[in-house]
C-alpha cells in the first residue's frame, strides 16, 4: 500500500477561505488528516488594547462578513451584561429580524456553494439570485449589503417602519415561492444525492465529544441551539432546533435548508409582535468585569469571553467561533473518504476560516 | 494543577461538551487560564491562575477539540501544555524565528522548546 | 423534442433576467452608505468624528479649519454621522467612481473663534424667545 502526503489547499475552487489540510492517502482512500491554520489571521483581538470599546464594534462585525450582525450582536449583549443595560423590547426584536436575514443569507450562500462543490452550476446561479432579493433588504432597511453595522452598545441604530415591514414580507413570500420551487432539486435530485448520502457520516455518540456545533450537531442527532437560551428576543416567540438524525453530508444540507424556512416564519412571527419604544437605552460609566455570552450563527454557536478593567479600553476579548470548534470534528470525518468525495465533505462543515483565524 | 485532567475526565463522564479555553494575561508575571464547559446549555467556567513559564498539563487526551485551542494558546501567550495529542511545537499562527509571545503585555521572550 | 421546442419558444418570447449593466443601472435604496460628505461651512471643529472613527480616517485641525478624511481608509460605518453634534455630515447614496490614484479629500472651511461660536447659538436663542413670545412688534421684526 503505497502512502501519499497531498495538501488540501490552501487555494482550491470549492473553498471560500484558504484552509490548508495534509491528507495522508492510501491509494484514494484517506487515512489522516492535519491542518494548518494561520492564513488569514489578522490579529483583530489585540486591538481591544488600542481601540475603546465602542470602536471595538465595528472591529468585530469585521471578523467575518457572513455574520457580521452576530458578532457586533454577541460582543454588545456582553457588554451590556457587565454595564447592567436593559435593552429596550424593540431593539429585541428588531436585533432579532436582522439576525435571521443574515442567517437566511449565509445559508442560501452555502447551499450555492455546496452545489457548485459537485458542479452543479445552474442551482448554485438559482440559490444565489434567491439570496440577492434577501441582500435587497438588507441595503434598503440598514443602509448596506453585507457589513451592516445596525448594533450599539444599548440598542439598534435604525429603525423599520410599517412601510418597511410590509415590504419585508412581500418581498419574503417572493423568497419563500422561489425555495420552494428548488427544494425538490436540492432535495431529492439524483446527482446530489448520490454524492452526499453517506459521505463524511459524524455519529451521534462522537458528536458532542468531539465538540461539534451547529448543522454539524443538528444532523447528527442532538436538538441543542444557542437560540434556546433566549437571548435578544428569542424567549419571546416559538422556536424549535430543526434536527436531523443521519450525520452525513446531506443531513447537514437538509438541516440548513430547513433552518432558511424556519427564518423566514422567525422574522413573521418578529415582525407581528414587534413592540413600540425607544431604540437605545444610555449605557453609563465604563464596562468593568467578566462576561460570556452565546450567539447562534449561521455555522453554530459563537461564544464571547470579555473582560473590562474600568477604562475605556477593554482586557481581553476572546471570541471562538463554531468554525474553530468544526475543525476537530472535521479531521474524524475524513478518514475512510475517497479523494474526490474530500471537497463536498470539507464544504458540508460550512468552513468560514476568516472567523477561525480572527 | 493535576487536578485539571482530573476535572476534565469527571466533566467528560458526567456529558459534559468542551466549550472553550480562554487566556487572560493578568500583567504581573501570572495569567488566568479559564475552561468553559457546557451541558444543556448550563455554563460552568474553571479558573486557574499559572505563572508565566509554567507546564500546564493538556487535556486533549479527554477531549480531542481542545487542541487547537492549547496550540493557539501556546502560541498567542506562551504557555506550554504538556502532551498535547497533535502538537505543532508553537507553529500553528507564528513562524519559526519569532521569539515574543504576541499577547503577553510584559516583554517577556518564550525561550522556543524542542519540538 | 417537443418539450425542447417549448422551452425554446417561451425564452425566445420572455425578458430577459439580467440587466444591460452600463446602459440601466439599478440605483440603490434611500439610506445606502455610499460616500461620505461634510458641510464645511457648518462644521465647528469639534473632532468628535475624529474621536468616534473607529479606522481613525478623519483628521481635523481645529486651528486651521481643515477637515481631512482618507476614502481609502474610511469603512463607511457612520458613526460619525451619528456623531456629528451639527449634523454637517451625511452620506450620500451614489457611491465613489473608480479612480486611477488615492486622494485624500480635505476641506477647508473657516475656523470659529470661541466668541462667535458662543455667540451664534445665544443670537439663534434669541430671535426663538422673540418669535415664541409672540409680541406683535417682535414678530413684525423678525
Amino acid at each position: 500500500m503505497a502512502r501519499t502526503i497531498l495538501p488540501f489547499g490552501p487555494q482550491h475552487p470549492v473553498l471560500p477561505e484558504p484552509l490548508h489540510l495534509k491528507l495522508t492517502l492510501e491509494d484514494e482512500i484517506v487515512v489522516e488528516a492535519v491542518p494548518a491554520l494561520g492564513y488569514v489571521h489578522r490579529g483583530l483581538e489585540k486591538l481591544c488594547e488600542v481601540r475603546d470599546y465602542k470602536q471595538m464594534i465595528q472591529i468585530v462585525e469585521r471578523v467575518c462578513g457572513i455574520c457580521s450582525c452576530l458578532h457586533a450582536l454577541c460582543y454588545c449583549e456582553g457588554i451590556e451584561q457587565m454595564m447592567g443595560v436593559e435593552v429596550p423590547p424593540r431593539a429585541r426584536f428588531l436585533r432579532l429580524v436582522w439576525g435571521e436575514l443574515h442567517r437566511m443569507h449565509s445559508h442560501l450562500l452555502w447551499l450555492g456553494l455546496f452545489a457548485d462543490a459537485f458542479g452543479f452550476e445552474s442551482l448554485f446561479m438559482q440559490c444565489w439570485r434567491i439570496r440577492e432579493r434577501v441582500m435587497d433588504i438588507m441595503e434598503a432597511t440598514c443602509g448596506n449589503r453585507v457589513i451592516v453595522s445596525v448594533n450599539v452598545v444599548g440598542g439598534v441604530r435604525r429603525d423599520l417602519d410599517a412601510g418597511q415591514c410590509a415590504w419585508i414580507l412581500e418581498q419574503l413570500a417572493i423568497v419563500e415561492k422561489d425555495l420552494k420551487q428548488i427544494q425538490s432539486t436540492i432535495l431529492s435530485d439524483y446527482t446530489v444525492c448520490s454524492r452526499t448520502k453517506g459521505k463524511g457520516v459524524l455519529p451521534k455518540e462522537q458528536a458532542l465529544q468531539l465538540g461539534a456545533v451547529g448543522p454539524m450537531l443538528r444532523g447528527s442527532g442532538w436538538a441543542q441551539d444557542a437560540r434556546q437560551t433566549g437571548y435578544s428576543a428569542f424567549g419571546e416567540i416559538d422556536f424549535e432546533p430543526v434536527v436531523e438524525q443521519d450525520g452525513d453530508s446531506y443531513a447537514r444540507c437538509v438541516v440548513r435548508f430547513r433552518e432558511v424556512l424556519q427564518s423566514i416564519d422567525l422574522i413573521r412571527q418578529g415582525i407581528a409582535k414587534l413592540p413600540a419604544g425607544d431604540l437605545v437605552a444610555k449605557a453609563k460609566g465604563m464596562p468593568d468585569g467578566e462576561a460570556t455570552t452565546r450567539v447562534e450563527q449561521p455555522r453554530g454557536e459563537l461564544f464571547y469571553y470579555i473582560k473590562g478593567n474600568g477604562t475605556k479600553n477593554l482586557d481581553r476579548v476572546r471570541i471562538r467561533t463554531p468554525t474553530f470548534a468544526n475543525v476537530p470534528p472535521l479531521l474524524a470525518i475524513l478518514p475512510g473518504l475517497e479523494l474526490a468525495d474530500v471537497p463536498v465533505v470539507v464544504l458540508s462543515i460550512d468552513p468560514c476560516i476568516s472567523c477561525t483565524e480572527r | 494543577m493535576d487536578a485539571v485532567r482530573g476535572l476534565a475526565k469527571t466533566m467528560f463522564e458526567d456529558g459534559y461538551r468542551f466549550l472553550t479555553m480562554s487566556a487572560v494575561d493578568l500583567g504581573d508575571e501570572s495569567l488566568d487560564l479559564l475552561y468553559h464547559y457546557d451541558k444543556d446549555l448550563d455554563l460552568k467556567h474553571y479558573r486557574l491562575t499559572v505563572k508565566k513559564g509554567q507546564a500546564v498539563p493538556s487535556v486533549s487526551p479527554v477531549y480531542f477539540c481542545a487542541l487547537l485551542i492549547e496550540n493557539e494558546i501556546r502560541d498567542q501567550f506562551g504557555v506550554t501544555f504538556s502532551d498535547i495529542v497533535l502538537d505543532f511545537g508553537g507553529t500553528l499562527y507564528l513562524e519559526d524565528d519569532v521569539r515574543t509571545s504576541p499577547f503577553c503585555k510584559m516583554s517577556v521572550t518564550q525561550i522556543k522548546k524542542e519540538g | 423534442m417537443f418539450t425542447m421546442t417549448k422551452n425554446v419558444v417561451r425564452n425566445l418570447l420572455t425578458k430577459s433576467s439580467t440587466r444591460l449593466y452600463p446602459v440601466e443601472v439599478r440605483g440603490h435604496f434611500d439610506g445606502y452608505r455610499g460616500r461620505l460628505d461634510n458641510k464645511i461651512e457648518d462644521c465647528i471643529f469639534c473632532r468628535s468624528c475624529q474621536i468616534k472613527c473607529p479606522s481613525q480616517c478623519i483628521t481635523v485641525d481645529n486651528k486651521l479649519g481643515i477637515w481631512e478624511c482618507d476614502p481609502y481608509a474610511c469603512v463607511y460605518c457612520g458613526i460619525c454621522v451619528d456623531a456629528c453634534p451639527t449634523h454637517c455630515l451625511s452620506m450620500s447614496k451614489e457611491h465613489r467612481k473608480p479612480t486611477a490614484e488615492k486622494s485624500l479629500i480635505h476641506l477647508q472651511g473657516t475656523p470659529k473663534k470661541k466668541k462667535t461660536a458662543t455667540a451664534k447659538p445665544d443670537e439663534a436663542k434669541d430671535a426663538e424667545k422673540a418669535e415664541d413670545a409672540a409680541k406683535p412688534e417682535d414678530a413684525d421684526q423678525s
